[in-house]
């Protein structure tokens, strides 16, 4: 018996390998990336990066119909972007057992909203399993697959960053093949949703939810932990944890079957104790099915509905509810007001030299999208001026144009993996619609955000493999764009006059601004440049490039101003400053000094 | 350490190896018979931002969470970071704290300041605080990066966990090109408290 210490991401990877599934597809976002970074080690698996949710989605529904178990995996956001497909596939069924696996972040430690996605199990009517630790979480990917292709409904497997990230006990088992289920013609009464057949499979889902009704009240994933009668929590996934840790010895109904819950079993467990109370993270997802059933019951009128919870916080509300001694407060204090540290951009990340020139636009709107590049909202470059979620910078900058009427001084800007996954049509949209504004493409050849994932333009796929990567500025040609520009964002003066060029001419144009990651898909390895003293008029125009290596020097100037100094171990090489530089101060560092 | 279950805060700032070093601790309680968690947030904390990850063993963990006061040690990769997660510590907790300063880019563009004298406000604070020149070993030895090698062999000395499983634990976990030179830096740590 092997046991190991796996994060609830590689336990879902693990729990894929071991429970024969055949095909995984994702498109990264945190907290579930890492679950197809560790698929990627199973050779026996197909596993993808897809270039978005949707289409990850599309095609492990696909590779499920065609007789495969099957996982896809996304955060919690990624469900809005593939909520089409799930919504009818939960109508048509599956063929081989299929999980979505949903990767919540409460709290919002990086994501834009703290959506409950437990209510889209509910809402698209199917199963949801929610894991408490890494043990379960390999456990509930086989359980998944046999609810899957007993009750024929896509699953819903839903972890949170700290189920995802957190690392736990499980014990490793061995690979059991699964041969694809029903490998001939598929049923199109089953497959083709057309009004009259997706009628007749309507009335099936209400008969499947019928049917796992009772499921859930007798599978041992639901489990009654009796204990002191005075509180009965009903609980589930991370938050079980905590309350486990506060208060061991209370009585528990630990549900691992959310959608449906069993309501029987809760009837019952509330009758053998006094007070019912359900610990649950964001929504009163549970609490409200249960007051449905008629039952007193407590939970958000006890804890917050707003961000994660901690044994802190289950704690300090028992104790608030009269319930738990309170903790004593700590000995010592945390010191407040010490240096922040907001994430930065990278030395030399290409982004900064695209944020130099825009910064030198006067009276620009930029919109923006999500990536390492959305920390250009942050002093010191201040420079969006909107974030909504992947690809919604172009629609915005479009539609801010038809409330104003000018194109002028409206900027997207947009990453390469967000323009693959959702900017195309938005762009389609900007061209067909007659739009003037400007759009860069900020092309570092990478997923970097999310720990740099391959995607369809950086040239290699999820295994590492060389693969077609398509042409940002051919594509933008194909699809109508006449203003088309590669351009180079550490060659400041040309990239800047572009950049002021295309935002004041009268029609769409799209700069396509490249250079590499310096820290994906491995750190750069260039020269490094260095400030020559005796020549820095201390203008600090290369330090407005916020590049995190360039740093006021202790020399000044005879005015007082002060001078520059590179820090030579953060610098990465990639020339933005010395192409600022008004007096070419700064230089290459020759080789061997 | 006389609670069933040890509380391991480590802190420090994005890059330092602080996931890797609380993988190792998490392994080496797991192959000492214990049960273990451990839990911290990636994403943003790439990019220089704070980090931190809680690691907890002992005959059975249920969260894999910290509550606050209740950190037996804080083990801080950077001076300054110790300061903001003292009210994790422990009424009897120890606080290990490499000296090193990391100066964020936004102080040095002059948009905030750095603390003067960190190491001082923390030993008004915790008296006991040990101070480990992890960095100043690290660089000794050849390699910046040795500094949780270093934090980890003080570490070790305060911990119920069997010697030979932290060697073979840290000996397993980093990069095989640097194995020798962790190994030798968990040492120096080691050397540290036994004097
Ligand atoms: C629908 C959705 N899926 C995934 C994510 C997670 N995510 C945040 S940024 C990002 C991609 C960033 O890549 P890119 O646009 O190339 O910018 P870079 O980080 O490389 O600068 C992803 C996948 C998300 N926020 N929303
Ligand atoms: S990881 Fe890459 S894209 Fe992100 S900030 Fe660093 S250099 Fe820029
Ligand atoms: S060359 Fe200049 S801008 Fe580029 S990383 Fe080095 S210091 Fe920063």
């Amino acid at each position: 018996m092997t046991k190991k210490l796996l994060s609830g991401d590689e336990a879902i990877a693990r729990g894929a390998w071991e429970y024969g599934v055949r095909f995984a597809s994702a498109y990264p976002g945190t907290p579930s990336t890492e679950i197809l970074e560790a698929v990627a080690q199973y050779r026996e698996i197909e596993a993808q990066w897809s270039t978005n949710e949707k289409v990850a989605f599309e095609i492990a529904m696909g590779a499920s119909i065609g007789g495969a178990r099957t996982l896809v995996a996304m955060k919690h956001v990624g469900v809005n972007v593939a909520a089409d497909p799930l919504m009818t596939f939960a109508y048509t069924g599956v063929n081989g057992g299929f999980i979505l696996v949903s990767a919540d972040d409460p709290s919002m430690h990086s994501s834009q909203n703290e959506q409950d996605n437990r209510r889209f199990a509910a809402f698209a009517r199917i199963p949801m399993l929610e894991p408490s630790d890494s043990a379960e979480a390999k456990d509930f990917v086989g359980a998944a697959l046999e609810i899957s292709e007993t009750f024929d409904s896509p699953v819903m497997l839903r972890i949170t960053t700290r189920t995802a990230h957190g690392k736990s006990v499980a014990v490793l088992g061995e690979r059991q093949e699964h041969a694809l289920r029903n490998p001939g013609k598929i049923d199109r009464e089953k497959f083709v949703m057309l009004p009259m057949y997706a009628r007749r499979r309507r009335v099936v889902i209400a008969e499947r939810e019928q049917r796992l009704a009772q499921f859930a009240e007798e599978t041992p994933l639901n489990r009654i932990e009796p204990g002191d009668r005075r509180v009965g929590f009903v609980t589930s996934g991370g938050a079980y944890a905590y309350v486990k840790e506060v208060w061991p010895g209370a009585s528990f109904l630990k549900l691992g079957l959310t959608n449906p819950i069993p309501a029987g079993m809760i009837r019952r467990f509330a009758a053998s104790v006094d007070r019912l109370i359900v610990v649950e993270e964001l929504d009163p997802y549970l609490e409200e099915q249960i007051r449905i059933l008629g039952l007193p019951v407590e939970g958000k009128s006890i804890f917050p509905a707003i961000g994660e919870l901690t044994p802190d916080i289950v704690r300090a509300c028992l104790a608030k509810a009269g319930l738990l001694e309170a903790a004593a407060a700590p000995t010592h204090a945390a010191v407040d007001g010490l240096t922040p540290r907001p994430p930065a951009m990278c030395p030399g990340c290409p982004h900064l030299g695209m944020y130099l020139a825009l910064g030198k636009l006067r009276d620009a709107t930029i919109t923006g999208d999500i990536g390492c590049y959305t920390l250009g909202a942050l002093p010191p470059v201040n420079a969006l001026d909107t974030c909504i979620c992947m690809g919604a910078s172009i629609g915005t900058a479009v539609g801010i144009q038809k409330a104003r009427g000018d194109g002028k001084n409206i900027v997207a800007v947009i990453g390469d993996s967000t323009f693959l996954h959702s900017g195309i049509t938005g762009l389609l949209d900007a061209i067909y619609n007659k739009s003037t504004i400007t759009i860069i493409i900020s092309n570092n050849g990478i997923t970097a955000m999310t720990g740099g994932q391959e995607h369809a333009a950086s040239g290699h796929n999820l295994r590492g493999e060389p693969t077609y990567s398509v042409d940002l500025v051919a594509l933008c040609k194909g699809l109508g764009v006449e203003h088309v520009f590669a351009a180079d964002p550490t060659d400041h003066k040309a990239f800047s006059q572009l950049v002021k060029r295309e935002t004041q001419a009268d029609h769409l144009s799209v700069i396509v601004s490249s250079q590499p990651c310096v820290l994906y898909p491995q750190k750069v390895k260039r020269g490094k440049y260095a400030v020559d003293a005796e020549i820095c008029i201390g203008c600090g125009a290369c330090r407005k490039s916020a590049c995190p290596a360039l740093l006021k020097s202790d020399q000044k100037t005879a005015k007082g101003h002060f001078k520059t100094v590179i820090d030579g171990e953060l610098c990465t090489g990639c020339g933005l400053c010395a192409s600022v530089c008004p007096v070419s101060a700064i230089q290459p560092v020759a080789k061997g000094v | 350490m006389t609670t069933p279950t040890t509380n391991i805060l480590l802190v420090g700032v994005g890059g330092q190896g602080i996931i890797l070093a609380s993988e190792i601790i998490s392994e080496t309680a797991l192959r000492s018979g214990l049960d273990a968690k451990k839990s911290e947030v990636h994403g943003m904390s790439q990019r220089g931002g704070v980090v931190s990850s809680h690691v907890r063993f002992g005959p059975v963990v249920h969260s894999p969470l910290i509550e606050e006061g209740r950190a037996d040690v804080i083990l801080s990769f950077e001076i300054l970071e110790s300061l903001r997660w003292l009210n994790f510590l422990a009424p009897a907790g120890a606080v290990l704290a490499n000296t090193q300063k990391i100066v964020p880019p936004i102080a040095a563009a002059g948009l905030t300041t750095y603390l003067a004298d960190p190491a001082a406000e923390l030993t008004a604070r915790v008296p006991g605080a040990v101070l480990v020149p992890a960095d100043a070993i690290a660089r000794e030895l050849g390699n910046t990066r040795l500094v949780n090698s270093v934090m980890l062999g003080v570490l070790s000395t305060m911990t119920p966990l069997a010697e030979d499983a932290w060697r073979a634990v840290v000996a397993e976990f980093v990069p095989a090109k640097a194995r020798d030179a962790n190994l030798a830096a968990f040492e120096r740590g080691r050397a540290l408290r036994a004097r």
